[in-house]
């Protein structure tokens, strides 16, 4: 199960990875760098699993507190995705932010229309 | 051409990076140190139910606090950059009609939306959730707003404030933890209470309310920042 998701999620970083660099147009590389923090995160999550375990929360429910506590998954992973996520969605904010500002001032969103910092 | 090779080059280089790290993990049977030392603590500790949140606000909660800064930095940086001039802006946006679909629907779903993400923030030590999730929902609920009423526009003074507020009492709490409990965050100042029911965990439910108020706002601050300057020409 672990290496399904492992795979899953190294397969979305490179192909996250590979639209960053194909695509032109400024959009569709914002949306190929979301995937490739999609993959890395899944990795992340993947890498605390514990075979077997269930998930983190320990209420008592159906088993109990001492099984329970040998049968979870590593939550430290999970709150660092949890973290990954928000700053993920705040840097997917600003880059878009910054695609409003060009669009308006060259009317174009190819990336081949930017080359002021082109050498 | 010569671009495609690259790009293709790029990838199987990337791959090669990180394939050792898949060759080299493997399913672990037991938790590490660190995560064994959570499970078997955690609740004595926090007394939150939920092992995420007692990582996330407690024993890790200075890492909450520069993520809420990061947000709050991204958020006043997308507001600097997309100011414009009142005189730039144009009114009369062009704007498809509004089905009576959305506008119908949205009536019924969004205090049902607001309401889903005050319960996911108030019982994040209890059950999958919290300030973060709980916030996001809440920002979804304003999209919808915006998107069923092109015309609607946040107050952005009720925004300001209840965003400084929440931000400021996020650290004052903190702060008492320094003079009441153990050291910054401790989540000790107020009684842990019983496990498993809503007024437990010490101080995580306020920290997590006011952390949900705070992304909550600070989310639909953004979105209202990117609907206005669509005025702009």
């Amino acid at each position: 199960m672990e290496y399904v998701i492992m795979t899953t999620g190294f397969a979305l970083a490179i192909f996250g990875l590979y639209g960053l660099l194909s695509q032109k147009n400024l959009i569709k590389i914002i949306i190929g760098f979301s995937i490739f923090t999609t993959g890395i995160n899944i990795v992340m999550v993947a890498i605390g699993y514990v075979r077997g375990g269930i998930a983190p929360i320990l209420d008592n429910e159906g088993i109990s507190q001492i099984a329970a506590q040998k049968s979870i998954v590593d939550p430290v992973p999970q709150a660092l995705v949890l973290t990954s996520i928000v700053i993920g969605l705040g840097v997917t904010a600003l880059m878009l932010a910054y695609v409003m500002k060009l669009y308006q001032d060259k009317k174009s969103l190819n990336i081949n229309d930017y080359k002021n910092l082109k050498w | 051409m010569g671009k495609k090779t690259l790009i293709v080059l790029l990838m199987v280089a990337m791959a090669a990076v990180l394939y050792p790290l898949y060759e080299s993990y493997q399913g672990s049977e037991q938790l590490t140190e660190l995560g064994q030392y959570y499970a078997d603590n955690g609740v004595q500790d926090t007394g939150a139910a939920n092992l995420v949140t007692s990582v996330v606000v407690t024993y890790r909660g200075l890492d909450t606090l520069g993520e809420v800064t990061i947000l709050f930095l991204a958020a006043s940086v997308i507001s600097f950059f997309l100011s414009f001039k009142k005189e730039d802006r144009k009114e009369s946006r062009e704007i498809r009609n509004i089905t009576e679909i959305l506008t119908t629907a949205s009536q019924v779903l969004i205090p049902m939306i607001y309401m889903l993400g005050v319960y996911i923030f108030v019982n994040g030590h209890l059950t999958p959730g919290g300030g973060f999730q709980g916030g996001a929902v809440i920002a979804s609920g304003t999209l919808l707003m915006f998107l069923s009423n092109p015309d609607f526009k946040l107050s952005h003074k009720v925004i300001h404030y209840v965003e400084s507020t929440s931000g400021v009492v996020f650290v004052l709490i903190g702060v008492l933890g320094i003079f009441m409990a153990g050291g910054f965050l401790d989540n000790r100042i107020l009684g842990l209470g019983e496990v498993n029911t809503l007024f437990s965990a010490g101080a995580i439910p306020v920290i997590y309310t006011f952390l949900g108020l705070k992304v909550g706002t600070e989310l639909s601050n953004v979105l209202g920042i990117f609907v206005e300057s669509q005025n702009e020409q």
